[in-house]
């Protein structure tokens, strides 16, 4: 229970929100998850340092107030919004604390982005050993839903890898956790969707690469059934395993698509590491076929999604995976591959005013052919989904896991007022689907979960694990997000359990 | 168990409705109940708010409905409590200002307390409240404010000079908001009623009335319009045509007629 070196560093400062009742009005704005399907008025707060994250969560726990921590906001549903009050951004405290070149060791504050760390370790020839399909997201917020990548099948979740981290409750005190001396606390906050208290810094243990290249293989792939089959024989041999699938493609073409694996390279194989391993060759191309500006692509591609505009891309793109990529070996550097989201910039602005949604369920291995070739027949007929990616996954140690011994598929949907109904009534039908598979979901991408299918696939005994951890380290519960406020608080009164504290609306401010 | 909604996605609205004990407010708090919004209900009588917070939560889900017990012309306390509000109710899409008041004035009649509470409760607390939530909806870029003014705003007439000139300011002050606001992206509606069948109209003289509708047909009209984004209504609609000729009288006509 060290206190944490930022914290002993400066003292309490005053702050511009200890003169209020009532906040001050300039303050407020919208706050939109990434799929820019919702909102939530946002009291928002930029700290840079950890005492004022201290002061602010013991000021609002006074007041009545609830805090909901953010990070890029790089959540598709709402795990990175608060239902109104404050919203605390955690983006500027983004300093790297400490980097070990020598041990791959490196401890960074919360809002450390993905892209500050690779552009900061890779020359020194480190990666960070489990990313997102994205650069941008914050270390804080990957923490907070236990993020996988594409080799989750080989490195399991990015939790797997911290050694340590600090967190900073709303009662005021500092924690060290580590997985070897606090298990129960460590295994909960990663993954705990930063309810349980402010992760203040983190150090990471990093992978050791010999390139700044991974070798990738791409083929083409028939149908849903030869895509599992294909995902699992080669979780062993690769590092990283991924499928594209044609959503939108049925009959005995439902599940076609395209398979992406790659490996790390050996010493030796790459004759000029030093070469690979810059920010130069790292870096994504700001222009399509050298001329055209990615920056707007969005625009464009705004005028071709719908059904048929994305059937033509899905079917393009299925045949060039068939005939020009297949079969095709070929490096490629470790961004590029890795951060595939980052192509297009602002890519989710193209769905529309109605923003998007992603759904992502994660069913064992032995039911995931049924399940899957039944979700996509009911999305095809129901609601098209324009984007559809398969992975192979296993489990973990985490509290709120989402990990299985299986595959995940996740899916995007446009999101359209008008086809809301039923988008809504397919979804509690997937549901279904996977909780009878005994499947699991994913809370950085939830929209649609309710308590009684997070009590399901979570189960009692993990729920009160939970909710023990909440007690434990935010009694009055003032860090509440609002998907802790969806999903997690009925679940209180379903399980019966006491309210240890007031509930964030202790003293009011009247 | 979606009900065809992802409550994650679509989170319920909030309207406060000042003035909502009785007539247009009440009935204006029952119909955005219905379509869906969460409502905060200010007045100063709190029982009657109590009933119908009561029967919002029965009918349209639990915590539909909170009351505030709330005097307009305390203006200081305004933005405590629309914090208050906000604190409470999470979020705060509408603001709605109902209350009003209308004291019967005979044609000789000078009295300035009676014109002092009208101006206060139909114009000052409107731009207290009014006020307040356009600097909230400023910041957010959204919201929805919606004025009750009168037709009788629209010319000063011999009947009551006090209630003409407040609903005149308020008119006025409305379209002020509403060119401040809609460049942020904030909707501001000026609703003219008529005849509204509220305990309003029991200092009118009731010989001379028509075209009464009830506070159910005016709260109809006043939610179709915020959701079509129209700027002023009358309700009901065939008020405007009236409206117009009356707004066109030349003032030697005008000063010898006697309504």
């Amino acid at each position: 229970m060290a206190a944490s070196r930022t914290r002993s560093r400066k003292r309490a400062r005053v702050h511009p929100w200890t003169d209020a009742p009532p906040l001050s009005w300039d303050r407020w704005q919208r706050a939109f998850n990434f799929g820019r399907s919702t909102w939530r008025p946002s009291w928002v707060v930029r700290p840079t340092q950890v005492d004022e994250v201290a002061a602010l969560l013991d000021w609002a726990g006074k007041h009545g107030w609830r805090v909901a921590l953010r990070g890029a906001g790089r959540s598709y549903g709402d795990a990175s919004l608060g239902e109104g009050h404050i919203l605390l951004d955690l983006t500027r405290m983004n300093r790297i604390l400490d980097w070990d070149p020598e041990t791959g060791l490196l401890t960074v504050e919360p809002g450390v982005t993905v892209e500050q760390i690779w552009k900061h370790c890779l020359e020194d020839g480190w990666w960070m050993p489990v990313v997102p399909g994205t650069m941008f997201p914050t270390m804080g917020g990957m923490l907070a839903v236990n993020v996988h990548g594409k080799n989750n099948w080989k490195a399991g979740t990015l939790g797997e890898h911290v050694r340590s981290l600090t967190l900073l409750t709303p009662t005021g005190e500092t924690h060290t956790l580590t997985p070897q001396d606090t298990p129960e606390a460590f295994y909960g906050v990663i993954g705990g969707l930063g309810v349980l208290g402010v992760i203040t810094s983190v150090t990471l243990q990093m992978k050791r690469v010999y390139s700044g290249d991974l070798e990738v293989q791409a083929w083409a792939v028939s149908n849903l059934e030869q895509a599992l089959r294909d995902l699992d024989e080669a979780k062993d041999r690769f590092d990283y395993v991924v499928a594209w699938l044609d959503g939108l493609a049925g009959g005995r073409a439902l599940g076609r698509g395209q398979i992406h694996v790659a490996r790390y390279l050996e010493p030796g194989e790459d004759p000029h590491p030093a070469r690979t391993l810059r920010m130069e060759h790292q870096e994504l191309p700001e222009t399509l076929f050298g001329v055209f500006p990615k920056s707007v692509l969005w625009r464009f591609m705004r005028l071709g999604m719908h059904r048929p505009g994305m059937r033509l891309v899905n079917l393009g793109k299925y045949l060039v995976a068939r005939t020009v990529s297949h079969h095709k070996i070929y490096r490629q550097s470790l961004v590029a591959f890795n951060f595939l989201l980052d192509y297009i910039p602002h890519w989710e602005r193209s769905y529309g005013s109605g923003g998007m949604m992603q759904f992502q369920l994660f069913v064992p291995k032995g039911q995931a052919y049924d399940v899957f070739r039944e979700v996509l027949r009911i999305s095809r007929r129901e609601v098209p989904t324009y984007l559809a990616v398969l992975k192979r996954h296993r489990p973990d140690n985490f509290l709120l896991s989402h990990g299985v011994d299986g595959y995940s598929l996740a899916l995007d949907f446009p999101v359209r007022p008008r086809q809301m109904p039923r988008l809504a009534a397919m979804l509690d039908t997937f549901h279904h689907l996977v909780l009878q598979a005994g499947g699991r979901f994913y809370f950085a991408k939830d929209a649609s979960v309710t308590p009684q299918v997070a009590l399901a696939f979570l189960g009692e005994e993990t729920v009160r694990r939970f909710f023990a951890l909440k007690d434990r380290y935010d009694p009055q519960e003032v860090l509440q997000t609002a998907l802790y406020r969806r999903v997690f608080q009925p679940l209180r009164t379903m399980l019966a359990l006491p309210r240890s504290g007031t509930g964030g609306n202790g003293s009011s401010t009247g | 168990m979606t009900e065809g909604r992802l409550p994650a996605l679509q989170p319920k609205p909030v309207a406060v409705v000042i003035g909502a004990s009785s007539g247009i407010g009440a009935a204006l708090a029952r119909r955005l109940a219905g379509e869906g919004y969460r409502v905060a209900l200010l007045a100063r009588r709190g029982p009657a708010m109590e009933e119908l917070a009561r029967l919002l939560n029965e009918r349209c889900g639990e915590d539909t409905a909170r009351v505030y017990v709330h005097d307009v012309t305390r203006y200081e306390d305004v933005p405590r409590l629309f914090q208050r509000i906000l604190q409470e109710m999470s979020r705060v899409d509408a603001v709605l200002y109902v209350a009003g008041v209308m004291h019967r004035v005979d044609l000789e009649e000078f009295d300035f307390a009676k014109d002092r509470e009208m101006l206060e409760v139909n114009l000052l607390g409107a731009v207290a409240w009014l006020g307040q939530a356009a600097l909230y909806f400023q910041g957010l870029g959204h919201g929805h404010i919606v004025g009750i003014s009168s037709i009788a705003g629209d010319r000063g007439r011999v009947a009551n000079p006090a209630y003409h000139a407040a609903k005149a300011g308020l008119t006025t002050y409305l379209e002020s908001l509403r060119n401040r606001l809609s460049r942020r992206g904030v909707h501001v509606l000026t609703v003219k009623p008529g005849f509204v069948d509220t305990p309003m109209l029991a200092n009118a003289p009731r010989k001379k009335l028509f075209w009464v509708i009830s506070p159910d047909q005016a709260a109809a009209d006043i939610v179709r319009a915020m959701k079509k984004g129209k700027q002023v209504i009358y309700t009901p609609a065939r008020w405007r045509w009236v409206a117009l000729v009356i707004q066109h009288i030349p003032s030697f006509i005008f000063r010898r007629l006697s309504f």
